[in-house]
């Protein structure tokens, strides 16, 4: 039992972040049905430049993730401006295909500046560095961190999304973007917005995870970014709660896997079940079968 | 017109000849030497990896991102049988029992999963070759994550051009046949082919079994070639290298493959020591074709002999006369 509390406040954790995101592939999906897989890798420049804020600017860790959900913002926009936007109208493998270029870009970019070198996060201090014990239940102020953050972070996103105009133009575009478009919404701002708010939330999570495990490298997108992606899948691609639930699902299986003794095969359960929701239930949880259209 | 077809295929084999006696002159004579030699391998196993995607994701129009794992079932299966028996029967069993594998895991796959569509399958695909790689690196007979080392080396030039052209000639006739067809009919407009009365599934199935075969086949020989294999050599970068080449050459275009995947070869011995600068030029070039050329450098477009014909012509002959 007191392993298995332990593991499911390990498992919210980690889950937080692949919710994270998972909102920012599901929100890009939804708006131009885009696999970004580049995602993972503003998550990473994500984490990287928190690291240099923390450690050449001396940035306390609120400026260092405020920073760094900009710089992500930033680069999000740009990669949609250049790279996405002139592929707009043509097939959706060449979308594609351009994503894992902007993808092994950005990877193999940031590894030629700041080399392959594992880096690790300074160590925290004051307040972050305490533990709770409820029970026999350990919880790091950490952990609590990550929650809260995530959990504000998503509020505000519903905030944004339901509430204001902009928010309502991206359900818009997301539902029909020709009639969005008959209707005087700026399509282009939308979906520069919609990037900019998923990249904002993947450099949270960059930092986030750089806090929580200390070590960063180029390469630590990949992995987590396709995970993210599988948990917007078994939410239901296109629907913002369904990439939350799926997150800290995912998240929580995941630790399950390795807390249990099979940490060798968690990247392998994560896969399997992305397939079998895809052959059994494609829309995923929270989503609804449509019809082809012809 | 009978006529005709022999004299084209007679020049055809002409033309595969001279280049096997070509290359075997050069490596007798040695001026192609062991470094190079690895190349030759490189894009011998590239061109068949490359024209088996092709097969898949240029022709049919099914995105796959998990080429590499069918390779790994080739490279394993190949690797287990020759080192248990070294024989040289043993490793022409082994490549296709490999590659015999690879399709019953390519059919097992393909069969659920081709039912999604375009960037789904990709994910599917994607999903299934990570699932192969942590398979074998946690079995007890690949050793793990320090991989198979000390594969007895039966490959060599001959066997490289044998199942090179081989497997090129076999997925070119695929393509000439009705079955090639209506796979090229299902890239074209699913829904179409299917108001056709192509059985979509079904040669959907077909394209990614053959192309899961050929991938078997590539992934022996590099096993027999280079020795050594480990999970690691067939992640996700391995399916996108494929992947690069495939698309550079052109979505649809056998030769476009082939002259890309000795491009690229050539490209990646010479940048061997900066793989950083490699990667962000792979990175580059995905990124640009797609921008400025989506179809890639040759399109649908082949460069056959009578190219060739055309051109000599043009230059020998019909400048004068016009």
């Amino acid at each position: 039992m007191k392993q298995l509390l332990q593991q499911i406040i390990n498992g919210i954790s980690l889950g937080s972040i692949y919710a994270l995101i998972a909102l920012g592939y599901t929100m890009v999906y939804g708006i131009i049905k885009l696999i970004n897989f580049a995602h993972g890798d503003v998550y990473m420049i994500g984490a990287y430049v928190g690291y240099f804020c923390m450690t050449k600017l001396k940035l306390g860790f609120l400026p260092s993730l405020f920073v760094a959900m900009i710089i992500c913002t930033v680069l999000g926009v740009a990669i949609e401006k250049i790279a996405y936007k002139p592929l707009r109208n043509t097939t959706r493998i060449a979308a594609l295909i351009t994503a894992i270029g902007v993808s092994l870009l950005l990877e193999y970019g940031t590894m030629f500046f700041v080399t392959a070198n594992v880096r690790t996060y300074p160590p925290m201090t004051g307040i972050l560095t305490r533990t709770f014990q409820i029970g026999d239940v350990i919880i790091s102020m950490q952990q609590i961190l990550i929650l809260i953050i995530t959990v504000i972070l998503m509020i505000l996103l519903q905030f944004i999304v339901k509430k204001t105009k902009i928010g309502k133009a991206m359900r818009a575009v997301s539902l029909d973007r020709d009639a969005a478009e008959l209707m005087g919404i700026n399509v282009d701002t939308t979906i520069s917005f919609t990037f900019a708010i998923g990249s904002a939330l993947a450099g949270a999570a960059g930092i986030l995870v750089g806090m929580y495990y200390n070590s960063i490298n180029p390469l630590m997108g990949i992995l987590p970014g396709l995970k993210a992606f599988v948990a917007a899948v078994l939410g239901g691609i296109g629907i913002i709660p369904g990439a939350m639930i799926g997150g800290y699902l995912i998240g929580i299986i995941e630790v399950f896997v390795s807390g249990y003794g099979y940490s060798l095969y968690r990247d392998a359960v994560v896969f399997a079940i992305l397939i079998l929701i895809l052959i059994i239930k494609p829309a995923g949880l929270l989503g609804r079968n449509t019809g082809e259209k012809v | 017109m009978g006529k005709i077809l022999d004299s084209r295929f007679g020049k055809k084999i002409i033309f595969l000849l001279l280049t096997f006696v070509i290359v075997q002159i050069l490596i007798s004579t040695n001026i192609i030497n062991d470094y190079l030699q690895a190349t030759l391998a490189t894009i011998c196993i590239n061109i068949i990896l490359a024209v088996s995607l092709n097969l898949i994701t240029g022709f049919t129009g099914q995105f796959s991102l998990g080429h590499a794992g069918f390779m790994a079932i080739g490279a394993y299966v190949a690797a287990i049988m020759t080192i248990k028996i070294p024989t040289f029967t043993s490793f022409i069993l082994g490549t296709f029992l490999g590659a015999i594998a690879a399709a019953i895991v390519g059919f097992l796959v393909g069969l659920p999963t081709l039912r999604l569509r375009g960037d789904y399958l990709a994910i599917a695909t994607l999903g299934m070759a990570e699932i192969i790689r942590v398979i074998f690196l946690n079995l007890e007979v690949t050793n793990g994550a320090a991989g198979l080392s000390g594969i007895p080396r039966f490959v060599n030039w001959p066997w490289l051009f044998v199942f090179t052209t081989g497997i090129v000639l076999l997925i070119n006739n695929f393509l000439k046949s009705s079955h090639g067809r209506a796979c090229i009919a299902i890239r074209e407009d699913e829904i179409a082919a299917e108001a056709m009365g192509i059985n979509t599934t079904k040669y959907k199935v077909l394209a990614f079994v053959i192309g899961a075969f050929s991938a078997g086949i590539a992934g022996a020989l590099y096993a027999s070639y280079f020795y050594f294999i480990k999970p690691n050599l067939f992640g996700f970068l391995k399916s996108i290298d494929i992947l690069v080449i495939v698309v550079l050459g052109g979505l649809g275009s056998i030769s476009g493959s082939i002259l890309a995947a000795i491009l690229l070869a050539l490209v990646s011995t010479y940048f061997q020591s900066f793989p950083e600068i490699r990667m962000v030029l792979y990175g580059l070039i995905l990124i640009i074709i797609m921008i400025f050329r989506p179809q890639g450098l040759l399109g649908s477009k082949e460069i056959s002999l009578s190219t060739f014909n055309k051109l000599g012509k043009f230059f020998v002959f019909e400048r004068g006369r016009k």
